[in-house]
């Protein structure tokens, strides 16, 4: 007998045979690496944080979701990490347990759990703080320090509710010459000094605990993408259109603004293109429209960047992006088979 | 013919109390949102701002309740305007000669008690149907309802946004302030966490309602 069946039922009728807990745990896995990279870069204090916010977003799952047992979607465990690798190292846990909160519950358990949340729950937290703490998020710590696995940064205990302490001091004690305490989007935005991109590659630059090794995110997406559980076209729609942009501001000053190179390996624009345009909830479906919303994307992280009062635009280019998804779902659906025809009377 | 059987109703003390609870301007009717959001970045804002809305709608109330048999029924939307108008300037004057940092801080929100929907709304449905006492009693109502629902917004904001309560500090000089509370996104923040604990607190009592 045939394996093939005739089943009658409503479309969709073809099944890629992966199930919703299986494409996230295999993110997890290919997050992996680039929490283990942020631990080894920079130490205890960037352990505390990826474990404390992802304690937390599962812990916010659990409570807000008392009649169903949602953890088994392992969605809660992304955004945890997502979230965590978006924080600076040595962020307050007080302040990243917030975060954690604000993702689940304000992000994703409001509008009804999984796939019913408009924006990327991670970026949300990230958003509720940038706003709140602003002082704090961007307070940056050296790249393998001496101590790194010995002690904690000062602020990574703050008292809750507390102002983290001052971590000038702390930072000359270690040793590191010549820290800037700047981000390479932010030197060059204020000092108009371009990273090389050898260190954006390698991840030896100040920054969020996650964004550090753009190389190292790209072979985590690659793997995603060759098994399919991301869309490719989406991470090539934003980083395209981001380098052409940059690309087009160059050609018009050379002198002021970056290389298409800086723009794409600096700050958060690789692991927001792999790792958070992709977010399957918040992304659009239709082929066409994939294109558009990347473009989007791409578009406003440089302008933003190069035009807003913020260093990094990757986050609010995505949310910007999240929230035109369900419009350029509606304007791009395809033509239903057998209809439309200009022919027919 | 219903108008006079309403107003032979006598004044339980519901009708004080469905402006404070039952029907509380902020968490269940929703109304009057504008100032509800604008000016609670501090507990004193919002319970002055309370306060006031709370004189211009007992007074309209009262003198809508007296006039409410004299007013042809096409004019009585702009009568009630005009009502409503006099004692919003009465009051703006009063703020001003009263505390000026005050005046300053509730900006334009005090002439904008005008067009607050709850002193319209009640002039509407419950002043004109009903005779003084019991207008202005449960304009009062009203009135502390929605001066309680601003000041467990302004509350909330300014312990988050500030660590104050009322200009006084709570946890020492090494608090965090929570920017994002006294900036407008904070406002909409503050008033959603209400709002769920009140429909949650409701949906409960109606659940337990139903097992009886």
């Amino acid at each position: 007998m045939s394996k093939h069946r005739i089943e009658l039922r409503a479309a969709p009728h073809q099944h890629s045979g992966h199930s919703v807990p299986t494409i996230m745990r295999n993110v997890v896995y290919s997050l992996l690496p680039i929490c283990g990279f942020s631990v080894w870069q920079y130490g205890l204090s960037a352990l505390a944080l990826l474990l404390t916010v992802t304690a937390t977003c599962l812990a916010t799952e659990r409570l807000l979701n008392r009649n169903a047992n949602t953890l088994g979607d392992w969605s809660a465990v992304i955004t945890g990490i997502l979230l965590g690798l978006t924080l600076p190292p040595a962020f307050p846990l007080w302040m990243a347990i917030v975060a954690g909160f604000v993702a689940i519950a304000i992000g994703k358990a409001m509008f009804g759990g999984l796939g019913h949340n408009p924006f990327n729950p991670a970026l949300v937290g990230r958003a509720f703080v940038q706003a709140a703490f602003p002082v704090a998020i961007t307070t940056w710590v050296p790249a393998f320090s001496a101590n790194r696995f010995s002690e904690f940064v000062p602020t990574t205990f703050t008292a809750p509710l507390m102002i983290p302490p001052d971590i000038v001091d702390w930072v000359k004690q270690q040793g590191v010459d010549a820290f800037t305490g700047a981000t390479p989007l932010a030197r060059w935005k204020f000092e108009n000094v371009t990273a090389s991109a050898h260190d954006l590659l390698t991840g030896t630059v100040t920054a969020s605990a996650g964004e550090t090794s753009a190389l190292l995110i790209l072979l985590c997406g690659a793997y995603l993408a060759i098994r399919k559980f991301m869309d490719w076209r989406i991470p090539v729609a934003v980083l395209g259109s981001a380098a052409l942009t940059a690309w087009a501001f160059q050609l018009y000053d050379p002198t002021h603004y970056p290389t298409p190179l800086f723009v794409l390996l600096s700050g958060g624009l690789m692991i927001g293109a792999i790792y958070m345009a992709t977010d399957m909830a918040t992304s659009p479906v239709t082929p066409v429209g994939v294109w558009i919303y990347g473009v989007i994307i791409g578009v406003m992280t440089v302008i933003i960047r190069y035009f807003g009062g913020l260093t990094e635009g990757v986050m609010y280019a995505i949310l910007l992006g999240n929230a035109l998804t369900p419009l350029i779902d509606r304007y791009t659906q395809p033509r239903v088979y057998g209809t439309g025809n200009k022919e027919q009377p | 013919m219903s108008l006079k059987k309403e107003a032979d109703e006598g004044i339980t003390f519901d009708t004080f109390m469905e402006g404070v609870w039952r029907q509380n301007p902020v968490f269940v009717m929703v109304l009057g949102m504008c100032p509800t959001l604008a000016v609670t970045v501090s507990a004193v804002n919002a319970v002055s701002m309370g306060v006031a809305t709370l004189f211009v709608l007992v007074s309209s109330c009262l003198l809508v309740s007296l006039i409410r048999n004299l007013v042809p029924k096409e004019v009585r939307i702009a009568t009630y305007i005009v009502i409503i108008a006099t004692f919003v300037t009465l009051v703006d004057y009063i703020i001003q000669a009263v505390s000026l940092s005050l005046y300053e801080a509730l900006g334009a929100f005090i002439q904008l008690i005008v067009v607050n929907c709850i002193i319209l709304g009640r002039a509407e449905a419950h002043a004109s149907k009903n005779p003084p006492l019991k207008a202005v009693i449960n304009a009062m109502g009203m009135g502390i309802g929605f001066t309680i629902g601003l000041l467990a917004l302004g509350a909330t904001r300014e312990i988050l946004g500030a660590g104050k309560l009322f200009g006084f500090s709570l946890f020492g000089e090494h608090f965090q302030p929570w920017v994002v509370m006294v900036l407008p996104p904070g406002g909409f923040f503050v008033l959603g966490g209400w709002l769920l604990l009140f429909s949650h607190m409701r949906s409960r009592s109606e659940k337990g309602a139903a097992h009886e």
